[in-house]
């Protein structure tokens, strides 16, 4: 070890001042970097951050990879930690959230996949009442799929039904391009003589019927017009006859008059008889008393008799004249 | 005559092949066991360490990084401008730190080390050998290996290491200034971006990518200076083949890195 400098194997180098010191320092620099780069990795991976557990149950988890962020209004609030396939069949999404970012997740919160033509799927949060309960840690949630890419098969399968369906419409045998023709027939017999009757009635021999039909209804009505004029007349007769000064209804009201005042003279009639009805009641009480007096008078008169017979009896016994009244038997 | 010779003559090469591969690779393992062992960083091999370590590195880093700025404002411009062209300005920024970052950068922090420094280690290395420093330390009961090769294998590989990450660094902070400009608003969304790049497969494979990278530049001239035969008339190819085996090492490490990040 204490061999001299000379017995050194390399070739001469230059001597540099504070060689040591400086060798150190670049070694410092180096794990420097090396240590600060690893540790900005782990920040930037979330190593540091408080999260919790948010579970999205798709049916279908293609274009979702590890490391995709779930975004909330355009900002990534979560980071997609595993997928794995339930048992059910379901893609199982573990998504971390740092708890920094989940006040922006509700129970009510809804969670979409979409996958756009190009790019990256995209797992957004859509928050719609900030006032419900914030999302328990390790909450299940299902995810709903807007997948533009899975729409477009079925897109054009109906614009080429639409389209088939257009063909057949607008085809030269099609019953549209036949309605079309037989449209053109009708206007044709429209603009023709019979007019649009003949159209209706299917031949010109049936409207021309029809318009004599009409002509002669016309007729009549003329003559009804005329019995209508005679009948107004009728009326008017006997309008006079009953309501004019000479008519019916004046008498009519001159009667009941009378029968009115013969009304009166009829109440004031019964009114007396009223009367005498009253007195004729007075007399029947009175009527009703002396019946009972004589009830009574009656009870005492047959006290009376059969004080009587019982004295002709008690006579006859005491009488020598007395029969005997028993009968005797043989 | 020659039909029968030629399978021969085709086996002798292909053994010969594998067993001058099989030695370099063994040499390589050398190196590495001294690499690891505490016993290599005594008092004095410290200082010799030291030396190598500073004076390799700190004259190109200052160079290699203003490098990479340009190489990285050039490509974030092209990129940026490409995507919002395309309509796709979302996906530059991560593109950039993929393309910059992940891929470049250490692939040429690699060459750069390679051609401004290993590869003249190994001139260098191979002229000692020739010269005999090797047999003299031997004789003085010292280890060659861990006296001439070791700090020049640790300084390449610290070299690699401190070019890349300060360069990719510098090129990060370019990338997000490029995007954003200056402001801290973007702050939140690049970290966001960036931690979406560097999943955990990938930021292992970029550690294990670079690392890989610093040795295969650092140890493959040393073992072929250390290899070849003695005559002075092959030194010309011997360098070749160093570099060759290293180029064809850079672009075996590349591809297994592109297919374990992309597939």
């Amino acid at each position: 070890m204490t061999e001299p400098d000379s017995s050194a194997p390399d070739a001469p180098q230059p001597q540099v001042a504070n060689l040591e010191l400086k060798a150190l320092l670049l070694l410092l620099l180096t794990l420097a970097l090396v240590a600060g780069s690893v540790l900005y990795v782990l920040y930037a991976r979330g190593a540091f951050e408080q999260t919790q557990r948010l579970i999205l149950v798709a049916e279908d988890s293609e274009g979702v990879g590890v490391g995709m962020d779930l975004t909330f209004s355009g900002f990534a609030i979560g980071r997609v930690q595993r997928i794995e396939l339930a048992d059910d069949g379901n893609a199982r999404i573990l998504i971390d959230v740092p708890l920094k970012d989940a006040r922006w997740l509700r129970t009510s919160s809804i969670f979409t996949l979409v996958r756009g033509l190009v790019g990256n799927t995209n797992i957004r949060a859509h928050s719609g009442i900030l006032s419900d309960p914030p999302l328990p840690d390790g909450a299940v949630r299902a995810v709903l799929r807007g997948d533009i890419g899975a729409e477009i098969p079925r897109v054009v399968g109906a614009v080429r039904d639409l389209t088939e369906n257009l063909a057949a419409l607008t085809a030269k045998d099609a019953p549209l391009a036949q309605s079309l023709v037989q449209a053109q027939a009708m206007v044709e017999r429209i603009n023709g003589s019979g007019g649009a009757l003949s159209l209706l009635l299917g031949s010109e021999d049936k409207a021309r019927a029809l318009t004599g039909t009409l002509l002669r209804s016309n007729e009549l009505i003329d003559r009804g017009n005329a019995l209508l004029a005679r009948l107004d007349g009728l009326v008017a007769r006997a309008d006079a006859q009953v309501f004019g000064p000479e008519g019916l209804l004046p008498e009519t009201r001159a009667g009941v008059l009378q029968l009115n005042a013969m009304l009166g003279e009829a109440r004031t009639s019964l009114k007396r008889v009223d009367g005498l009805l009253q007195e004729a009641q007075g007399v029947a009480s009175n009527v009703r008393v002396a019946t009972t007096d004589l009830g009574s008078l009656r009870g005492e008169v047959e006290s009376s008799l059969r004080k009587v017979d019982g004295l002709i009896n008690e006579i006859n016994r005491k009488w020598p004249f007395a029969r005997d009244t028993e009968i005797r038997l043989p | 005559m020659s039909t029968a010779l030629l399978p021969q003559t085709l086996g002798r090469i292909l053994v010969g092949r594998a067993l001058g591969l099989w030695r370099a690779l063994f040499l390589a393992a050398q190196v590495l066991v001294l690499v690891l062992t505490p016993g290599s960083y005594d008092r004095r091999a410290r200082a010799a360490l030291a030396q190598r370590v500073y004076l390799d590195t700190a004259p190109i880093l200052l160079w290699f990084t203003l490098l990479a700025a340009l190489l990285s404002l050039v490509l974030t411009r092209i990129v940026v401008v490409t995507a919002l062209s395309y309509g796709l300005s979302q996906y530059a920024l991560q593109m950039v730190i993929r393309v910059l970052v992940l891929e470049l950068i250490p692939l040429t922090a690699a060459l750069f080390v390679a051609l401004r420094l290993t590869l003249a280690h190994g001139v260098d290395l191979r002229a000692l050998r020739l010269g005999g420093e090797m047999e003299r330390l031997r004789a003085l009961g010292r280890e060659p290996l861990r006296e001439l090769v070791l700090p020049r294998v640790l300084a390449g590989v610290f070299a690699t290491l401190t070019l890349a990450a300060l360069s990719c660094v510098v090129a990060s902070l370019l990338a997000y200034l490029a995007v954003y400009g200056f402001t801290l608003a973007g702050l939140d969304g690049y970290t966001r971006v960036f931690g979406q790049v560097f999943n955990p497969a990938v930021s292992l494979i970029f550690l294990l990518k670079t690392l890989f990278l610093s040795l295969a530049v650092s140890l493959i001239p040393m073992v072929a200076a250390l290899q070849d035969g003695t005559r002075r008339s092959v030194r010309s190819s011997a360098e070749m083949r160093a570099l060759v085996y290293m180029f064809v090492a850079i672009v075996l490490l590349e591809g297994v890195s592109l297919v374990g990040n992309y597939y």
